[in-house]
Formats: structure tokens, C-alpha cells, sequence
């Protein structure tokens, strides 16, 4: 009778696991591409990426990074090549989250992090300057008093490349290659649309089905 | 019979006795609504597959309290066009009711305290359901009058909603409460719950679920959730079309009340329901403590309806108001008459009930095949 199936639809419920997380206390994996807050990242030696080259700022559709380059000081270069970023802003009032710096910057030096709970409460603060961008010395980014984040939440932060292969070998064909972080080291590539490959963190199985196996996993197998 | 308190005439102890118990009585619902309101979220969460309240206190236990002294510190607003003192006044018709219904209701066995013995129940009223037939009927006023006295028209309509629906359900509400009263041959709800103690054949328990046919039971108890305006007949606060129902206007204290006042009723329905039809506090007892294990018997009872209740709630979509109007005047209250006719036959004698049940059915059955027939010639025409 139907109108009983109801009731059985929802005490089975009773004793299935919870979809939602006690959230502050626990939280959930992000996904691979989170796009978070933006850091800029070092090399080992700890130069900046930043060239001050403004591509970012250009291609930023909510016009929310502002980039000022100068040339670098001869004896004490802040970045490998000739001009460093001078001044970098981005007003996360304005950002829309869509990477298209990440995608733009030549050098890797911007990226999106998972980070994402920061809540100011003054419009100056939604401004992040170069220095609370910047990641520190030992690769990890800078805590802001109002942000809440945890050890751990900030590894992987490193951006993408979506393109195939430098070298143009149709064996890369659809590899996501990750640029490499301070203190992280280059995470593994995420495997390519053949079937071929097998990476650290999903094994022979793209990320889009991975995510899926794990929501059919929580919702009891109704879902496959 | 009335309680054995006060064979001796009144003196101070009795009179103390008497405050102790309302008090007692007070103080046990008001900390069972902050527990139900609790047990209602937690069990409605589980039911959804998410975790529910749990920041207040261990499980989150505490976050009625929260929530309670949060309203109460919030400003109370009362509309321009209201009726100042209607207006005031209607938060406390929908509690006192709600309070006063579970007076009545026999919690436990007896006691003896300082020589005195006395029930384990607030009042013991010969006239005992009719008075909670009368109290659920003035907690239609309180609604009402939230509605009217708003000034506003989502409330009114509200309340127009909560009139006809609780008016409607009283009736079947009160022929299947008739059925347990006729059984028992008195009103007072210690004699109907002592009528329902001990067993047949030493196993079956002799309660008046069982000894009436379930129907009476089961129409008591859909009328009892329509009656307290709980899902799925909560047209009343029906929020995609009333916004908040007939409490749309009110805040603070008097909003606080009116919640009460819902999961007073909440509680004491399902103790009246256990009380008419489960025996209330019988049951099986160790001869250790032996006025606890009653109260044990009826809380155990009170708190599975609770759950059904709220299994109701996450189970059941609402009804449309024509759906609730039929359900109640077309399907309740003949079937309750008509099970009402059968019992009274079957307390005559066996003979004449299953005649009254086999005329009754022979008699639905013809009128039902009449409607069928006049209302296929209506569509034809």
C-alpha cells in the first residue's frame, strides 16, 4: 500500500549513515580543483613566482586583482626574472572564484587554494595585499585573524594546467599537471581521459567517478 | 470514587499535597515540552539522514532552552489594527488548556505520603473526559482568537482554517472516545484506565485497543492529530499559503506560547490516547519499587506515540483542505457512529452486536453504492 511505503522510506533512514557533517568540527574533502582563496607561491630557493607581468589582471573578469611590476634590484632579486610583482592586490569583495588568473599567469605563480572560510568585516580587509598572499617560508599560507582554517586544509593548494603536454605527446593527451608548490613538492597528475592511467589519488578512475562512487556510497547504492 | 485523598474530609496536609502535585505537574510538562520540541528535532533529523540539533549541551539537549530564552528577549510586536486585549489574551486560551488537559491524566498508581494516600495524577474528576473533551475544545478559542484579533489576513485565514478543522474532528474525536466510555460505564479516566488492568488468558493485555476493535483507537487518533494541528492536517500554520498560520503576527513571549501550547497538546494527546486505549500506566510489574514501575509503563507508552507522531511528520505531505474536510465528515464521523452502535450492541449482547455490525455494513454498503450510483448519472448528465 502506498501509503505506508512512506513510513518505511523514512525509518530506514534512521539507520543510515548521515550525508551531513557536524561542519565546524569536521569537514569534508575538498575537491580536487577547489577554487579557495588565491596564494602566490615561492620557488624552492624562495624567489617569487610573481613577474609583474599584469596577466592576471587582465583576464580577470571581475577586475579584482590589481598588479603593479618594477624591475628587480639587482643585488637582492625578489623574483628570477627581470621585473617582480611590486604590488599585488585582490579585493575578494569582487572575486568571482573562476581561476582564469590561474590559467593566464605564465609562471604558475598564483594559484587557488582550498581555503575558503574567511569572513572580514571591513571592506579593507576584503583587500589582500602581496604580503598576506604571499606564502611563507616554509610554503604554507598565510593565516589571516579572520580566516578559519586548519593544518591540513591548506595542502594542495597548487594550481593547474589544463593543456596537454609541453612537448605535444598525444600519450599526455587530457593530463591535468600540477605546478609545484614550497614545501609540498609537485603533486602526482591527475590521470588523462585514456584508460591507461593510474595516479596516486584516484587510481585507474577519473575524479569525476570518483566523486560519484562516493555519493552512491553514502545514499546506499540508489544513485549508481 | 474521585481520589482517596479526600475521603477524610480537607485538612492543611491534603490541601499541601494537592499544590505539591499541580506544581509538580507544571514543572514535569514544561520540562517535557523542552525535551519534546528536543526529541522531536533529533528524531525528525535522524529520519531525514542529517544530525539535528547538537550544539547546545551533549546531543544538543539543550537547545530548546536556547531557543526559548532567545524569544524571550526579543521584542514582542503587536500589529496597529489588532485587538489589543484579544490580542494579548489569546496565547494564554491555547496554553492553559493545553495544561489543564493533563491534569487528568492518571500517571501512575498510588502513593502514600504522610499517612495520606493519593493518585499519582493531578485531578480526578468524575466528569474526567468530558472535561477533556470540553478544554480541547476551548483551545480552539485561543487559535481563533490569535487569528481574528491579529488584524491581519493571513492569521485570520489561518484561524478560519484551525476552526472548521478542529470543529470538525471534535465530533469524531468524541464518538470514539465515546466507544472507551461506554465500556467502562464511567467518565473519570481512573476508572477507564483500572477498567483496562489485568489480561485475557493471562497474556493478551486486557486494554481498550484490543477489547474495542482497533477502530475507535485509530479514528481517536487521527482525530487527535488533527485535532492538535500536527502534520499532516497542520493546514492551519500551512506555511506556503499562510506564511506562519494564526500566528503569523505574533513574537517574543506570545509566539513562545503558542509553540508551547502545540507540543503541550502533543504530549498530552498521545497521554490520552494512552490513557483510553493502552491501559495508561498498566503493565507488567517487579515487586521492587513498586509505585515507579506505572509511571515507567506510562512514559514508555507516551514517548512510542511521541515517536509516531513525529514518524508522522516526516512521512506524511499535508492534505489539501477539501481532502481534510472529507476525511473528517464522510469517513470519521460515520465510521465512529457506526462502531460506536456496534459496541454498544456487544455490550447488550454478542448477538445483537454482530447484528448491528451486519446491518451497519449492509446499510454503508447501500448508501455507498446510492452515491456511486448518483454520481456516475451526474457525470453522464
Amino acid at each position: 500500500m502506498g501509503f505506508f511505503d512512506g513510513f518505511r522510506v523514512t525509518i530506514r533512514q534512521v539507520f543510515e549513515p548521515r550525508v551531513t557533517h557536524r561542519y565546524p568540527d569536521e569537514k569534508r574533502l575538498k575537491p580536487p580543483r577547489f577554487h579557495g582563496r588565491h596564494v602566490l607561491g615561492r620557488y624552492e630557493d624562495g624567489m617569487e613566482k610573481c613577474i609583474g607581468c599584469e596577466l592576471c589582471a587582465g583576464v580577470c573578469p571581475a577586475r579584482c586583482i590589481y598588479v603593479r611590476g618594477a624591475d628587480n634590484p639587482p643585488d637582492s632579486p625578489v623574483s628570477p626574472g627581470e621585473r617582480f610583482g611590486f604590488v599585488y592586490e585582490i579585493n575578494y569583495l569582487r572575486c568571482i572564484h573562476c581561476d582564469l588568473c590561474v590559467e593566464a599567469c605564465p609562471t604558475e605563480a598564483i594559484t587557488e587554494s582550498k581555503l575558503f572560510e574567511f569572513s572580514f568585516v571591513d571592506r579593507q580587509d576584503a583587500i589582500y595585499t602581496k604580503d598576506e598572499l604571499v606564502v611563507d617560508d616554509e610554503g604554507r599560507p598565510r593565516q589571516l585573524p579572520w580566516e578559519d582554517w586548519r593544518s591540513g586544509d591548506d595542502a594542495h593548494t597548487s594550481g593547474w594546467m589544463r593543456a596537454t603536454s609541453p612537448n605535444g605527446d598525444a600519450a599526455f593527451e587530457g593530463r591535468v599537471q600540477w605546478s609545484g608548490e614550497l614545501g609540498y613538492g609537485v603533486r602526482t597528475p591527475e590521470a588523462g581521459q585514456v584508460g591507461d592511467r593510474d595516479d596516486e589519488a584516484t587510481g585507474n578512475i577519473s575524479i569525476r567517478d570518483v566523486n560519484s562512487a562516493d555519493i552512491s556510497h553514502r545514499y546506499g547504492g540508489r544513485y549508481r | 470514587m474521585g481520589d482517596p485523598l479526600f475521603a477524610h474530609g480537607i485538612d492543611p496536609w491534603v490541601f499541601l499535597i494537592v499544590a505539591v502535585k499541580v506544581i509538580v505537574a507544571f514543572v514535569v510538562l514544561m520540562v517535557s515540552v523542552l525535551l519534546m520540541i528536543w526529541f522531536e528535532r533529533k528524531v525528525i533529523s535522524d529520519m531525514q539522514s542529517r544530525i539535528g540539533p547538537n550544539r547546545a549541551g551533549p546531543w544538543g539537549i539543550l537547545q530548546t532552552m536556547a531557543d526559548g530564552i532567545k524569544l524571550f528577549f526579543k521584542e514582542g510586536l503587536r500589529p496597529d489594527g489588532s485587538d489589543r486585549t484579544v490580542f494579548y489574551l489569546a496565547p494564554y486560551l491555547a496554553v492553559v488548556p493545553a495544561f489543564l488537559i493533563f491534569t487528568i491524566i492518571p500517571i501512575g498508581g498510588e502513593v502514600t505520603v504522610f499517612g495520606h494516600t493519593t493518585e499519582i495524577q493531578v485531578a480526578d474528576p468524575q466528569i474526567g473526559i468530558l472535561f477533556l473533551l470540553a478544554m480541547s475544545s476551548v483551545a480552539v478559542y485561543g487559535l481563533m482568537l490569535a487569528g481574528w484579533a491579529s488584524g491581519s489576513k493571513y492569521p485570520l485565514l489561518g484561524s478560519v482554517r484551525a476552526t472548521a478543522q478542529m470543529v470538525s474532528y471534535e465530533a469524531a474525536m468524541g464518538l470514539s472516545t465515546a466507544a472507551a466510555v461506554l465500556i467502562t460505564g464511567s467518565l473519570s479516566t481512573r476508572d477507564i484506565v483500572e477498567s483496562q488492568n489485568g489480561s485475557l488468558y493471562g497474556f493478551i493485555p486486557n486494554w481498550n485497543v484490543l477489547r474495542l476493535g482497533v477502530v475507535p483507537f485509530a479514528i481517536f487518533f487521527i482525530a487527535v492529530t488533527a485535532e492538535v494541528n500536527r502534520p499532516p492536517f497542520d493546514l492551519v500554520e500551512g506555511e506556503q499559503e499562510l506564511v506562519g498560520g494564526f500566528h503569523t503576527e505574533y513574537s517574543s513571549v506570545r509566539f513562545a506560547l503558542f509553540f508551547l501550547a502545540e507540543f503541550m497538546n502533543t504530549i498530552t494527546m498521545s497521554a490520552i490516547v494512552v490513557t483510553l486505549f493502552f491501559g495508561g500506566p498498566d503493565g507488567p510489574a517487579p515487586h521492587v519499587v513498586r509505585w515507579l514501575w506505572p509511571i515507567l509503563w506510562f512514559l514508555g507508552k507516551t514517548i512510542v506515540f511521541l515517536y509516531v507522531y513525529v514518524w508522522i511528520r516526516a512521512s506524511l505531505p499535508r492534505l489539501r483542505y477539501d481532502q481534510l474536510m472529507d476525511l473528517g465528515w464522510k469517513r470519521l464521523i460515520p465510521l465512529s457512529l457506526f462502531w460506536l452502535l456496534v459496541v454498544a450492541g456487544m455490550l447488550i449482547d454478542t448477538r445483537w452486536g454482530f447484528a448491528v455490525f451486519g446491518g451497519g455494513l449492509a446499510f454503508g454498503l447501500m448508501l455507498y453504492q446510492a452515491l456511486r450510483v448518483s454520481r456516475a448519472r451526474t457525470e453522464v448528465a
